[in-house]
């Protein structure tokens, strides 16, 4: 018999790494299929995005999601889920650097100047690097517990870019970056709520500092 | 009259090449003489996306570039009254009623008149015109579009001295175009789309209203019944479904220009040298035909028709006239 801990550690967590690699063999299942439509790039491009996007505001619920069933074994994925977003950024980076860009470096340059979207989205992958790098074990007891926090808090802002990258690369039809946007307020917006509810008011106005 | 469906053994591998041939001449030297008129009469049973047009005649312009796949052609489709997904189009577009079908003409013209769809086939002849078509979206496709010269129809409209712009508007019926839909529920456009040209870009040779494409009637998400092809600006200009064109002593205020003043010009010809806010225009990929690893191919000036429009557009500054 597997104790708890086992059964994270041997069953949840290698179901949720199957499960995470999927969208990325359905969409190598449908490059060998011919399914990509008549533009494949642009298909790669946008689904590979799209699961960007997913992962991230996936990892931001985890907490909203603690706090509200009060299952704190959830913080144990948390890591995993972080990792796939920055992974599916790498996929989403690297096929418009080759397939897209085909790496002429100098159209790359360009684009990330002259381009305000992607100067945000590319703004945001780089931002997600440093999390990545700083994700394992040693690297929170390196940093400590307070600086790491500070530092992870970046994903708010690489959400947030993550949004607008998407917002400001459609030409007038919004509502699909919109609903991203929504549920990324939504995460934000409990964290906020979550915090003003817990620390005494005395503090939050900022007598006690 | 009947429209038989194309059979599946070729007439030239039954009959002698020659006299196939010759066959062939003397039925596009009598469909010449009856031309318009005969398509015409054709009318009533061809009224229906994807049936084939009768005595459509080579034009001039077309390119030697490999055409893109009737599927491609059909599926990939940026027509944002069906919704703004470019699959959405075919799907959205089936049930579109192409037929009866008018267009009502007017402003500076000594001629104004209301076309029922068959006029414009009664008047004139249909050519096939295999152009490429550059989309702002840095991708580009080749089409046998089968239409006739838009100038073909002004010239009968008789244009007055003050006619100096023509407007066109598409169809504005948010029930059978769901992307028309108001608010959020539509794809973001002030509708009806209108677009519009110069006069003389109008009177280009070039310039056509296309109502088909691989010599079949235009499927309803290519823009049926219907449509302008200004082959040398981007695909957004060749305004679809149109009902309704006005010729205007001033500049029409096009629907993409109201969405975005600083990203849309009135002009938008294809022109490698002045960037998209949001596209490199550089550069293209052609669809159907690159590999997902090879890498885009060059954007020519005009889309390459440089040489029969580049006069138009002398002494002006294209940067400012984007």
């Amino acid at each position: 018999m597997l104790d708890p801990n086992q059964r994270v550690r041997w069953i949840a967590k290698p179901a949720l790494f199957a499960t995470a690699l999927l969208p990325l063999v359905y969409l190598v299942y449908r490059a060998l299929i011919g399914d990509l439509g008549a533009n494949p790039v642009e298909t790669i491009n946008r689904y590979t995005g799209d699961w960007v996007l997913r992962f991230l505001l996936i990892t931001l619920a985890v907490t909203p999601l603690r706090r509200l069933t009060g299952w704190n074994g959830l913080l144990r994925y948390r890591r995993m889920l972080g990792l796939f977003a920055f992974f599916y950024a790498c996929v989403h980076f690297l096929s418009w650097v080759w397939l897209d860009q085909y790496f002429v470096l100098a159209d790359i340059v360009a684009d990330v100047a002259k381009r305000p979207f992607i100067t945000v989205g590319f703004a945001s992958f780089l931002m997600l690097i440093p999390l990545a790098l700083t994700s394992t074990n040693a690297m929170i007891r390196r940093l400590g517990a307070k600086r790491w926090q500070r530092l992870h808090r970046l994903v708010y802002l690489i959400g947030i870019g993550g949004v607008v990258h998407f917002l400001w690369l459609v030409k007038s039809d919004i509502r699909e970056p919109l609903i991203y946007g929504v549920i990324l307020a939504l995460l934000l917006g409990f964290r906020a709520w979550d915090r003003a509810r817990r620390v005494p008011a005395t503090v939050a106005s900022g007598a006690v500092r | 009259m009947l429209i038989k469906k194309p059979a599946d053994m070729l007439a030239s591998e039954i009959t002698p090449r020659e006299i196939y041939q010759q066959r062939r001449r003397f039925l596009r030297e009598v469909a010449a003489v009856a031309a318009a008129g005969a398509s015409a009469a054709l009318l009533p049973s061809m009224a229906a996306a994807g049936q084939k047009i009768p005595n459509v005649r080579k034009g001039p312009f077309s390119t030697g570039d490999k055409p893109t796949s009737y599927q491609d052609i059909t599926s990939y489709n940026n027509f944002y009254e069906f919704g703004s997904d470019k699959k959405d189009p075919a799907r959205n577009a089936q049930n579109f009623r192409a037929f009866p079908w008018t267009v009502d003409i007017a402003g500076e013209i000594k001629k104004p008149a209301k076309y029922q769809f068959e006029d414009f086939l009664k008047h004139f002849p249909l050519e096939e015109r295999i152009y490429r078509l550059r989309c702002v979206e840095a991708w580009s496709m080749v089409v046998p579009w089968v239409g006739f010269p838009l100038r073909d129809l002004i010239r009968r409209l008789e244009p007055t001295s003050r006619a100096k712009y023509v407007e066109f508007t598409t169809l504005h019926d948010p029930e059978q175009m769901p992307g028309q839909k108001p608010g959020l529920f539509g794809a973001g456009l002030d509708w009806p789309y209108v677009e519009g040209l110069r006069l003389d870009e109008a009177m280009h040779p070039l310039t056509i209203l296309a109502v088909g494409l691989y010599g079949e009637m235009l499927p309803n998400q290519n823009g049926a019944p219907i449509r302008l092809v200004v082959p040398w600006k981007y695909g957004f200009k060749s305004i679809k479904s149109i009902v309704k064109i006005r010729f205007t002593e001033k500049q029409p205020l096009t629907t993409w220009m109201k969405a975005g003043p600083s990203e849309y010009g009135f002009y938008s010809n294809v022109n490698p040298n002045v960037d998209h806010p949001r596209w490199s225009q550089a550069s293209e990929r052609r669809i159907g035909e690159d590999s997902l690893f090879s890498p885009k191919r060059k954007t020519l000036m005009f889309n390459g028709y440089a040489e029969q429009v580049a006069s138009l557009y002398t002494g002006m500054d294209l940067k400012k006239f984007f």
